[in-house]
């Protein structure tokens, strides 16, 4: 009998809802808006009241398509379908979305860490209106109750679909990043989490290492943080594991993240796509883009997160991978600025990465940082006062002199100080023969020396090298 | 029972009153699913017509792209909807919690 040990891997597919940053509603005028006081943006559509009718929000449908083409998808003519299911949130109990012909389908998106994620779909639908439980106080045998808020139903939605790929918590964290990228890129939702206006539901499931079957899935809704989110990850796949080395099964269900307690928690089994009884929307009409439209929306999409990180590898010379940071902070075209400028590519990337950390960095201009770059690797700053001057050109902006001058950094350049170490060496011939002699003590003095002269502006590295080549 | 059709069961009827909210008497559920088989029956007359020459279609009316402008139209009065509804909190609509989740 062997006793080998299972290796597991994990299967990860995510469900990532975005609400469209439209004015209005996606089938009635009422505003789109995060916060407003409860139910202020209802009227007789979105409270699904009889004997009205939706109406197709054309922004919506432009940026779901904008986002599907971002995203690589085919654009194709579609049906809206109503989702029949009973709960408060909803109050025609049904959702309007889309099943059997989205409008956007078959996409892929390129990663940071070089890796690809394959989208099924990403189609439009409604929000949901946001329900709060409002807990019993324990006298009255722990009743509580509901409260609705209505303002987000009938928010414009589009959700995207990846296919089941994704082969960690690692990468599902850094394909949302992705996507939020994207998302914010082309400028169709503010994609907060934090607020709601970018969900993550995980399907989550496991199998022997070296098998392609998909075996049973867990759903984790209540996500709402991409640390959440590897957390989840995380604790479903341990869950799946301990389940199935204990000869046992997990089921297929919702399950909810608990934040506080680190942990998912039983939902309702999930039901079958079959008791939704999805049917076309008889309210509405399909919709049908032209390739005239389609065509438009490509021509207006900026370049891709992943297209900007191979510029910028080229113009530096690095990996994309090595990018991915200063490309997420859209900072990349500063630094193709710089390095056009003539600023050395690696310098300018960790500069950035290093000092532009900061929320707001457009005080900073792409001249002003190939100058502070330039000064670095010439000499006449050190890398010390550079982080000093790119402090102060984020704070306040202007140029390199007028901060230089602002932090009193005098700029020694390497020709003054070969003029210093000429004069003291004249002044200090003892001291000099006896470091040509080998007395390596002495090279402290004469750098200490010009440290002196310069207030402690010259590079120290830099006086040492000279020091070195006039010892040769 | 006559002709218990076998194009619906009358576990699936019930599945499918539980999905409705429906409470059915044990008769409803008989009557039901002879009734649902015979709209089930029309059904597959339907589907044994070669329609093979026939685009499919979603919708009845040949219309596509019934579209609006992405602009703000005042919304109801707050108070006069909650004035409608059974049960109000705090200017949202109280409900009982409901078991189990959304979807």
């Amino acid at each position: 009998m062997t006793d080998s040990v299972q290796e597991w891997e994990v299967v990860i597919g995510l469900e990532v809802h975005c609400e469209l940053n439209t004015a209005s509603k996606l089938f009635c005028g009422c505003a789109n808006v995060f916060g407003d006081e409860p139910n202020t943006n209802i009227c007789p559509t979105c409270l699904g009241l009889p004997g009205s009718l939706p109406v197709v929000n054309e922004a919506a449908v432009t940026k779901a398509m904008t986002l599907g083409r971002a995203l690589g998808c085919t654009v194709s003519n579609s049906i809206f379908a109503r989702k029949n299911y009973f709960y408060p949130d909803m109050p025609k109990d049904y959702q309007v979305t889309q099943y059997e012909e989205p409008t956007n389908s078959d996409g892929e998106l390129a990663l940071g860490d070089g890796s690809i994620v394959q989208i099924e779909r990403a189609h439009i639908e409604e929000d949901t209106g946001k329900t709060t439980h409002v807990g019993g106080d324990g006298r009255i045998h722990g009743a509580g109750h509901s409260l609705v808020d209505y303002n987000r139903a009938g928010v414009p939605l589009v959700e995207i679909v990846s296919r089941p790929v994704i082969r960690s918590a690692r990468q599902a964290k850094t394909y949302v990043e992705e996507l939020r990228a994207v998302v914010l890129a082309i400028d169709v939702s503010d994609a907060r989490m934090d607020q709601g206006s970018m969900r993550v539901d995980a399907n989550v499931s496991v199998r022997p290492v070296g098998s392609d079957e998909l075996r049973t899935r867990s759903e984790v809704k209540n996500i709402n943080s991409l640390r959440s989110l590897g957390l989840a990850i995380e604790y479903e796949t341990r869950r799946h594991i301990d389940l199935y080395e204990a000869g046992e099964s997990p089921l297929q269900q919702t399950r909810h993240w608990d934040e506080a307690a680190g942990r998912t928690r039983d939902g309702r089994s999930k039901e079958d796509a079959d008791d939704y009884r999805y049917f076309a929307e008889p309210d509405l009409v399909p919709l049908e883009p032209t390739q005239a439209q389609i065509a438009a929306i490509d021509e207006s999409l900026p370049p891709s997160p992943a297209l900007r990180r191979t510029r910028l590898a080229e113009a530096v010379g690095v990996d994309p991978a090595d990018v991915a940071i200063v490309v997420m902070r859209g900072q990349d075209q500063l630094a193709l600025d710089a390095v056009g400028i003539g600023a050395d590519g690696a310098k300018t990337l960790a500069r950035i990465e290093n000092e532009l950390a900061v929320e707001d960095w457009s005080a900073i201009t792409a001249d002003a940082l190939a100058d502070v770059v330039t000064r670095e690797t010439t000499g006449k700053l050190s890398a010390t006062q550079a982080k000093h001057v790119i402090a102060g050109l984020v704070e306040a902006g202007g140029t390199v002199d007028e901060v230089v001058a602002t932090l009193g950094i005098a700029s020694v350049d390497s020709g003054e100080l070969v003029g210093m170490l000429d004069a003291l060496i004249e002044q200090h011939e003892d001291e000099w023969a006896r470091l040509a002699d080998g007395d390596r003590k002495l090279q402290g003095f004469f750098v200490g020396q010009i440290m002196q002269l310069t207030n402690g502006q010259a590079d120290g590295k830099i006086v040492q090298t000279l020091i070195a080549e006039r010892l040769r | 029972m006559q002709l218990m059709s076998e194009r619906i069961t009358r576990d699936e009827v019930a599945h499918v009153a539980d999905l409705a909210r429906l409470a059915l008497s044990s008769d409803e559920l008989d009557r039901f699913t002879t009734q649902l088989s015979d709209v089930l029956e029309h059904a597959a007359d339907v589907e044994a017509l070669d329609l093979s020459d026939v685009e499919p279609m979603a919708h009845p009316l040949p219309l596509v792209n019934v579209l609006r402008p992405d602009a703000i139209v005042r919304s109801v009065d707050r108070d006069a909807v909650l004035a409608e509804a059974p049960d109000v909190e705090e200017d949202q609509f109280r409900v009982p919690t409901i078991l189990g989740d959304q979807p």
